[in-house]
């Protein structure tokens, strides 16, 4: 049965990933991708990986998606016609990538062999030791958090580095250009602004679950500061972006990476100071499963502190960017996707 | 007792997957956009609550259920607000509801 389903993943895979190939209307592109990234996500759940799962559904089809699209209200809906220039050469190196890909390939182990080097290294380590050293359920969390510490470090770094670098290049005013506030007609969205105050505070609680829970079921700082984003931006979307700012002031946000990083960081200098080497968690406390059980509750808290401000800011940077250019535009609609749809229009007037 | 059980939620799931299936033809085949958006909200809100209501039936009284419950609460919220709003985008981007006529997007995808 799992063959079967696992089958059939791939396939919409494959299918999705020839149709983004061949469209040329960049908005059902986006929309493709996420698609693409929901099914990724099913084949990690078939796969037993629900950490991973929930990762890339949050970040895939939902925030990845909508960054996709505020670019996309600055720049055209369609893709431009490329010049027409001999298609062979470009042939040829993509059969021979891909033949020395699938060459490569030969060599690998077959997927779930015991036999595997990945399974006859730390692995069963981890997974033998894993209750009896750190004493938490989730086996994932416990390596992520404590065995492969400094590699969580570095990754929340990578996620602290990347926002460093589009403030850099794009940066975040304290205060937007506004758009008009005032209309004649009452605001068309009340079904929407009814059903987000509903589910809004529920999906910042689901975060808070996974992000504490996370020692005992799927998640942990990474999804949970996903979810805890992905809860701001709906909110953005449906009330505006000033509102979204009032909620959480740039002046916050801004440090709040660096705040994260600095947890996780400060973790790891604590324990020095307590005698034990960088992020060993058992100079925390004197039960030795109480102190990693510490450990891993401050670092998922900075990773999560990190992730979540990280994709706050780069979504309040990107749909900014679009408001910026056309201090004018948004009559009516209001929640800065006026460009998008003026598109949208233009292209049904011309065909129809 | 289990097996009226089992039958019963077998019925649901079925009943589910059969609504899957008409909204995914109803979505292929009606001729234009609104009555597309129609076909698939019925994969919102018929499909997904009966296929879910099957497993909370085999799951029996866990926290399994419990949070299927949840699920099927959110969905209930969730889906048809999402309609609602590609139905209002599309009125926003110029789409009239009384011309029949097939989607742009069609010829060339």
């Amino acid at each position: 049965m799992d063959t079967v389903v696992d089958i059939l993943l791939l396939a919409f895979l494959a299918i999705c990933a020839i149709s983004i190939l061949r469209l040329r209307d960049l908005f059902a592109m986006t929309m493709m991708f996420g698609l693409f990234s929901l099914i990724s996500a099913g084949l990690f759940t078939t796969m037993d990986a629900p950490d991973v799962a929930f990762t890339e559904a949050a970040v895939g089809a939902g925030i990845s998606t909508i960054l996709i699209l505020a670019t996309l209200a600055q720049t055209s809906r369609r893709e431009q016609a490329t010049p027409a220039r001999s298609k062979l050469v470009p042939l040829a190196v993509v059969w021979v990538t891909g033949a020395v890909l699938i060459y490569g390939t030969a060599d690998l182990p077959a997927f779930g062999d015991p036999d595997a080097p990945v399974h006859n290294h730390v692995g069963p380590h981890y997974i033998q030791e894993s209750g009896k050293e750190i004493g938490i359920p989730n086996v994932v969390a416990s390596v992520l958090a404590s065995y492969r510490g400094y590699d969580t470090l570095g990754e929340v770094v990578v996620v602290f580095a990347a926002v460093v670098g589009v403030m850099s290049l794009l940066g975040l005013r304290r205060r937007p250009p506004g758009l008009r506030p005032a209309r004649g007609k009452p605001d068309p969205n009340d079904v929407l602004k009814v059903i987000a105050t509903m589910v809004v505070p529920v999906i910042l609680l689901f975060a808070l679950y996974v992000q504490f829970h996370g020692e005992y079921s799927p998640g942990g700082g990474f999804q949970a500061g996903v979810i805890f984003a992905a809860a701001i931006i709906l909110y953005a979307l449906v009330f505006g972006l000033d509102k979204a700012r009032q909620v959480i002031p740039p002046k916050v946000l801004n440090r709040l990476p660096a705040a994260g990083v600095l947890i996780y960081g400060g973790v790891g200098v604590v324990t020095l100071l307590l005698g034990g080497n960088f992020l060993e968690y058992y100079a925390l406390a004197e039960d030795a499963k109480t102190a990693q059980h510490m450990g891993i509750l401050f670092i998922e808290i900075g990773v999560g502190v990190t992730v979540a401000s990280v994709m706050l800011l780069i979504y309040f940077i990107f749909s900014e960017r679009g408001r910026g250019k056309r201090p004018d535009e948004g009559n009516g609609d209001g929640d800065g996707d006026g460009d998008g749809d003026g598109a949208l229009s233009r292209d049904e007037g011309g065909t129809a | 007792m289990p097996l009226l059980i089992d039958l019963l939620s077998w019925a649901l799931i079925l009943v589910g997957g059969a609504f899957g299936v008409i909204g995914g033809i109803g979505l292929l085949r009606l001729p234009e956009f609104f009555s597309r958006i129609h076909a698939a909200s019925i994969t919102d809100s018929m499909c997904a609550p009966c296929i879910i209501a099957g497993l909370m039936l085999q799951s029996g009284l866990t926290l399994v259920t419990v949070k299927l419950a949840f699920l099927v609460v959110f969905l209930f919220l969730t889906s048809p607000t999402a309609s609602h709003a590609l139905a209002k985008a599309a009125l926003h981007g110029g789409m009239d509801p009384g011309r029949t006529r097939r989607l742009d997007g069609e010829a060339e995808s």
